[in-house]
């Protein structure tokens, strides 16, 4: 059932936004509110916006695994963080999106950006990240550890040689499932990247993403076509990240079983 | 005098003592093999003369262990650098899983060894002295995890001792490896003592009768009798040893 249903989606998707997609479409910018032209600056807009917010959110998602389960031992500090991330996890999007309008575009004044945005995304993200780190983290063979301390390693050095590394394809993975979930985002993005069509410059320039792009094309009835178009490639974008993170949890798989 | 100096040394896990008012003098360059049915303590005491006991949460000792004559429970001692010098071979063969080459030169890296002349030639010899070499020396880049079970404990060997240690503890080294493969690393200890003191724990009581100098005979974390190995094996003293080597109990 949930296959078939799968299936029908992406090939109804498929079948209404193929005949659409070429070469141009892909390449030039929107023309007449997207009734014209193609996705080539809400391409560029949502891969801005997914790298930064990950840019953002990895390094604290990544530093909150490290603490969890190298730092401290289980007590209600840790139970407070987790607890806060999960609850983090359970906010509607379109929460955050008003959240992330509130602080960032009007409280600190950074208008509707990437920047603002991708904050936004960041802190979405941000349950993931600390979960499948923390999993693949812990799924490291405490024994490294101890060898690593047997050899006269300091803790530091134990975490970033040895556990880090043994890590990496589980932190990969979670680093890839918010990517898929970053680009699929829609209701936040809208409150903070705002919906520009021109091409962004930098950070602080409003951008719109393909999902946003979509949503305004079918909302406002501007072009189905095009709007199949962009969700078509959406589609095949989101796949793609599954594909890629599906390979790396096999290859994490042999290594260690 | 030994190298490792123990004297009155009691430890416990919580409320749990594992190892009671042991006192014993390790020499040089020999190998001190400890035996005992399990859980009376022969790790726990293997463990408190590198200090990887630290780890265990609740754990506390008393008592006084020497090693070149520093006291290592001392405030102040160098952990970093006392792991340097008394090495610890796990029971089960646990490379990381990196490179052969990386997990040889692991050691110097976190010791902040940088020249790669350094590192490659304690890469040889470390191999070497472990009888790798030959067979590994044009595949170095391999992942660790694809040895068999004996090259992986000999390859752990050469890890320690690719950091010039003094001491080798070996907790159980070929409990996981096949008869031909531990009758291998048995000759390799017996090669490797000519350079390290070796203290390795045992449930094998032949096997402490083929490669130790010394034995002590540990019962519920009692040292009851230490001395010279054929001593041990032909005349002991004391009863409780008689029955274990007999195989009256055990």
């Amino acid at each position: 059932m949930t296959i078939a249903v799968l299936f029908f989606i992406i090939f109804f998707i498929l079948k209404k936004g193929l005949p659409v997609l070429s070469f141009k479409f892909l390449t030039t910018n929107p023309g007449e509110m997207g009734k014209t032209g193609g996705i080539f600056s809400t391409i560029i807009g949502t891969i801005a916006l997914t790298v930064t917010a990950v840019l953002i959110a990895a390094p604290l998602g990544i530093g909150s695994a490290i603490y969890l389960t190298e730092y401290t031992r289980e007590n209600w500090v840790t139970r407070v963080i987790r607890f806060g991330a999960e609850c983090l996890a359970g906010i509607p999007s379109i929460i955050f999106g008003l959240f992330g309008f509130i602080l960032f575009v009007t409280k600190l004044k950074f208008g509707w950006s990437i920047l603002s945005g991708s904050l936004t995304l960041a802190f979405m993200i941000l349950p993931t990240l600390i979960r499948t780190s923390e999993e693949a983290i812990r799924a490291v063979p405490y024994v490294y550890r101890e060898v690593s301390y047997s050899l006269g390693s300091t803790k530091w050095q134990t975490v970033t040689k040895v556990v880090l590394p043994s890590a990496m394809p589980g932190i990969v993975t979670g680093i890839i499932l918010s990517v898929g979930r970053s680009i699929g985002e829609t209701a936040s993005v809208i409150f903070t990247a705002g919906s520009a069509l021109r091409l962004p410059t930098s950070i602080f320039s409003s951008s719109r993403t393909m999902s946003v792009h979509f949503y305004i094309l079918a909302r406002e009835g501007i072009s189905m076509s095009n709007a199949y178009g962009t969700a078509a490639i959406l589609i095949l974008a989101i796949l793609a990240v599954n594909l890629v993170t599906y390979a790396i949890m096999h290859r994490f798989m042999r290594k260690y079983c | 005098m030994g190298i490792i100096e123990v004297s009155d040394l009691s430890f416990f896990y919580g409320k749990f003592q594992a190892l009671k008012n042991v006192t014993l003098s390790i020499e040089k360059q020999k190998i001190t093999a400890l035996i005992g049915p399990s859980g009376c303590g022969k790790t726990t005491f293997l463990r408190t003369l590198n200090r990887m006991n630290d780890l265990v949460e609740g754990a506390c000792c008393q008592g006084q262990v020497l090693i070149d004559g520093l006291d290592i429970y001392q405030k102040g001692v160098d952990l970093l650098e006392l792991r340097r010098k008394v090495g610890l071979v796990f029971q089960r063969p646990n490379p990381f899983p990196l490179s052969i080459f990386d997990n040889v030169t692991y050691g110097l890296r976190v010791h902040g060894v940088q020249d790669r002349d350094v590192i490659q030639e304690r890469l040889r010899w470390s191999l070497e002295s472990v009888r790798l070499w030959k067979e590994l020396k044009d595949s170095l880049d391999r992942n660790a995890l694809s040895l068999t079970g004996e090259q992986q404990q000999r390859l752990c060997i050469a890890r320690l001792i690719a950091v010039e240690p003094e001491i080798l503890l070996m907790d159980e080294p070929c409990s996981a490896l096949d008869l031909f493969a531990t009758e291998k690393i048995e000759d390799l200890m017996r090669e490797l003592k000519k350079q390290y003191t070796i203290v390795i724990v045992t449930h094998n009581m032949q096997q402490a009768a083929r490669v130790s100098d010394f034995t002590g005979y540990f019962l519920l974390g009692e040292l009851v009798e230490f001395g010279e190995t054929t001593q041990i094996f032909t005349a002991p003293t004391d009863r409780r040893t008689e029955d274990y080597i007999t195989g009256r109990f055990g």
